[in-house]
């Protein structure tokens, strides 16, 4: 790789540790990846933020770091294990919140923006067309590169991390416009739509495709199923992005066939004893519709639905977090699904779920079994 | 020997080579730095204050917050030599300043173990 003089500095200490591990972190991916020089960046979103997902070494590392440690550019957070306000009425031993803590303060003083959201993409304004972003999230990295016109690769806890600490990425993959292009269109020839085929489809592209793919036969997607897609390819491989209608080279059916061995991969039960909704977040827009079509019903188990924080006002200004709570849902922000501690298999043996990339993370880390389903199903078998 | 340079650093001393692939977060102790999977091929040994040679990482890229402790706890490898750096090893070395370095499977299957040498990741040497 070729660095600049000042770049070259820093790498050798110049500017102290802290920057100087960053480099070399930068320096490594790149060269693992075959980048030629790094370019700046102007939005890093961080993954590594739950203690379940980090541990000990990774608070360890956080807390020692963040003693001299400071973002350069924007940078935002993905979730954490649990929402603080309302982490007494689960049975979380005192240990993991004070674990939790250390991770969310050390963050904090580095100066990150306190959004504990895997779906930046939605509660942030979106920089221009063509603009450089280091996401770590992979929902949202292939959020930004499908539908908001940014340019990230779907980065690692670490190169994101070096990222928000220099402003820099180094060039390679999806930054460069001749590596973005997709050799392998995914038809999509399952008829009956809804945000959970959409998730399906997602897990089947991100299975066999390379960095970038094609889909067709896709159009009029919601916001729901958008998310649902981006989430369900993030899942599975290392794709880190799509673009829409056939592209030259190999073709691959997505039909009936290959969705039911999905579905029987990660459907693993007929009945859950919980519900969990988000996985990506829900935004202002599914809140919205959830509270309608909860009117006059009640759900007949618990269901908590995880939100980012910053739309606590708004669902409550509207009317949305009363109507959900009178239909016995338990809104939850700063935190979601996948690798929450708050689903424990002590407790509950299966889970009811309209994400793809919850069931994943429910059946892989919480090791519960998962039941299936789309919201619209949810909502009518689940609720009175 | 010419090598790749991933991590620059340079260091000395004893050869530690596996034949098999290594997931840091499951099969490393991060406070002895023993290999405590039964599978691996370096099983029961530690993998401290060597040079050490595998094919490449596998597993959870929260395996290089596993490096970063071996680093903390002083029992991290001197080096590391790869015939593939993954994401995983590469960011592991770098936030923790442990030399790595890529060479070819032809190189890697001439490492003998034990053998003292000397890794130059500036130059991009092994001699």
């Amino acid at each position: 790789m070729e660095l600049t003089r000042e770049e070259e500095a820093a790498l050798d200490g110049k500017q102290g540790e802290t920057l100087a591990l960053a480099y070399r972190t930068l320096v490594a991916i790149g060269e693992a990846s075959g980048a030629d020089r790094l370019i700046p960046i102007e939005w890093a979103h961080l993954s590594g933020v739950n203690y379940n997902t980090i541990g000990d070494a990774g608070k360890e590392f956080l807390a020692h770091l963040s003693q001299d440690a400071k973002f350069k550019v924007k940078t935002t957070v993905n979730p954490m294990g649990f929402d603080f306000d309302s982490v007494s009425r689960y049975h979380l031993d005192d240990k993991f919140i004070e674990n939790q803590r250390s991770i969310k303060n050390s963050y904090e003083k580095m100066g990150v923006i306190p959004s504990y959201s895997c779906i930046p993409y939605e509660i942030f304004d979106v920089p221009k067309q063509g603009t450089h972003v280091s996401f770590a999230e992979s929902n949202a990295a292939i959020y930004a590169n499908s539908f908001s016109g940014l340019k990230t690769n779907k980065e690692g806890a670490f190169s994101a991390l070096a990222s928000a600490l220099t402003g820099k990425s180094p060039y390679s993959d999806l930054r460069d416009d001749n590596l973005r292009k997709p050799n392998l269109t995914i038809r999509m020839k399952v008829e009956s739509r809804d945000e959970l085929t959409y998730g399906m489809l997602g897990y089947f592209a991100g299975k066999v495709a390379g960095s970038s793919v094609a889909l067709s036969g896709v159009n009029g997607l919601d916001r729901r199923s958008c998310k649902s897609l981006c989430a369900g390819m993030g899942t599975s491989g290392a794709c880190g992005m799509f673009t829409f209608g056939e592209e030259e080279g190999e073709k691959i059916d997505f039909d009936k066939n290959e969705m039911q061995k999905i579905h029987d991969e990660l459907n693993t039960s007929e009945k859950g004893d919980l519900i969990t909704l988000g996985s990506p977040q829900l935004g202002i827009d599914e809140i919205g519709d959830l509270a309608s079509m909860l009117k006059g019903r009640s759900f007949q188990k618990r269901c908590m639905i995880f939100c980012p924080r910053a739309i606590q006002g708004q669902i409550r200004n509207l009317g949305y977090s009363k109507e959900i709570e009178r239909a016995g849902g338990e809104i939850l922000y700063d935190c979601c699904t996948c690798l929450s501690p708050l689903v424990d298999n002590k407790e509950v043996d299966s889970v009811v779920t309209n994400s793809v990339k919850g069931a994943y993370y429910l059946k892989s880390s919480n090791k519960v079994d998962v039941n299936l389903k789309s919201l619209k199903r949810i909502v009518e078998e689940e609720t009175r | 020997m010419n090598v790749k340079v991933i991590v620059r650093g340079k260091t000395k001393g004893p050869l530690l080579v596996a034949k098999n692939p290594i997931n840091f977060l499951g099969g490393i102790d991060k406070k002895t730095g023993i290999v405590h999977d039964k599978k691996h091929d370096l099983f029961g040994k530690s993998i401290g204050d060597k040079i050490l040679a595998f094919p490449f990482g596998i597993g959870s890229s929260v395996g290089a917050y596993t490096l970063y402790s071996l680093k903390y706890n002083n029992c991290a490898p001197l080096a590391m030599i790869c015939i593939k750096a993954d994401l995983t090893t590469a960011s592991g070395c770098a936030i923790s300043n442990i030399p790595l370095v890529v060479i070819s499977k032809d190189d890697y299957d001439l490492l003998q173990e034990n053998k003292e040498i000397t890794l130059d990741a500036v130059e991009g040497k092994i001699l």
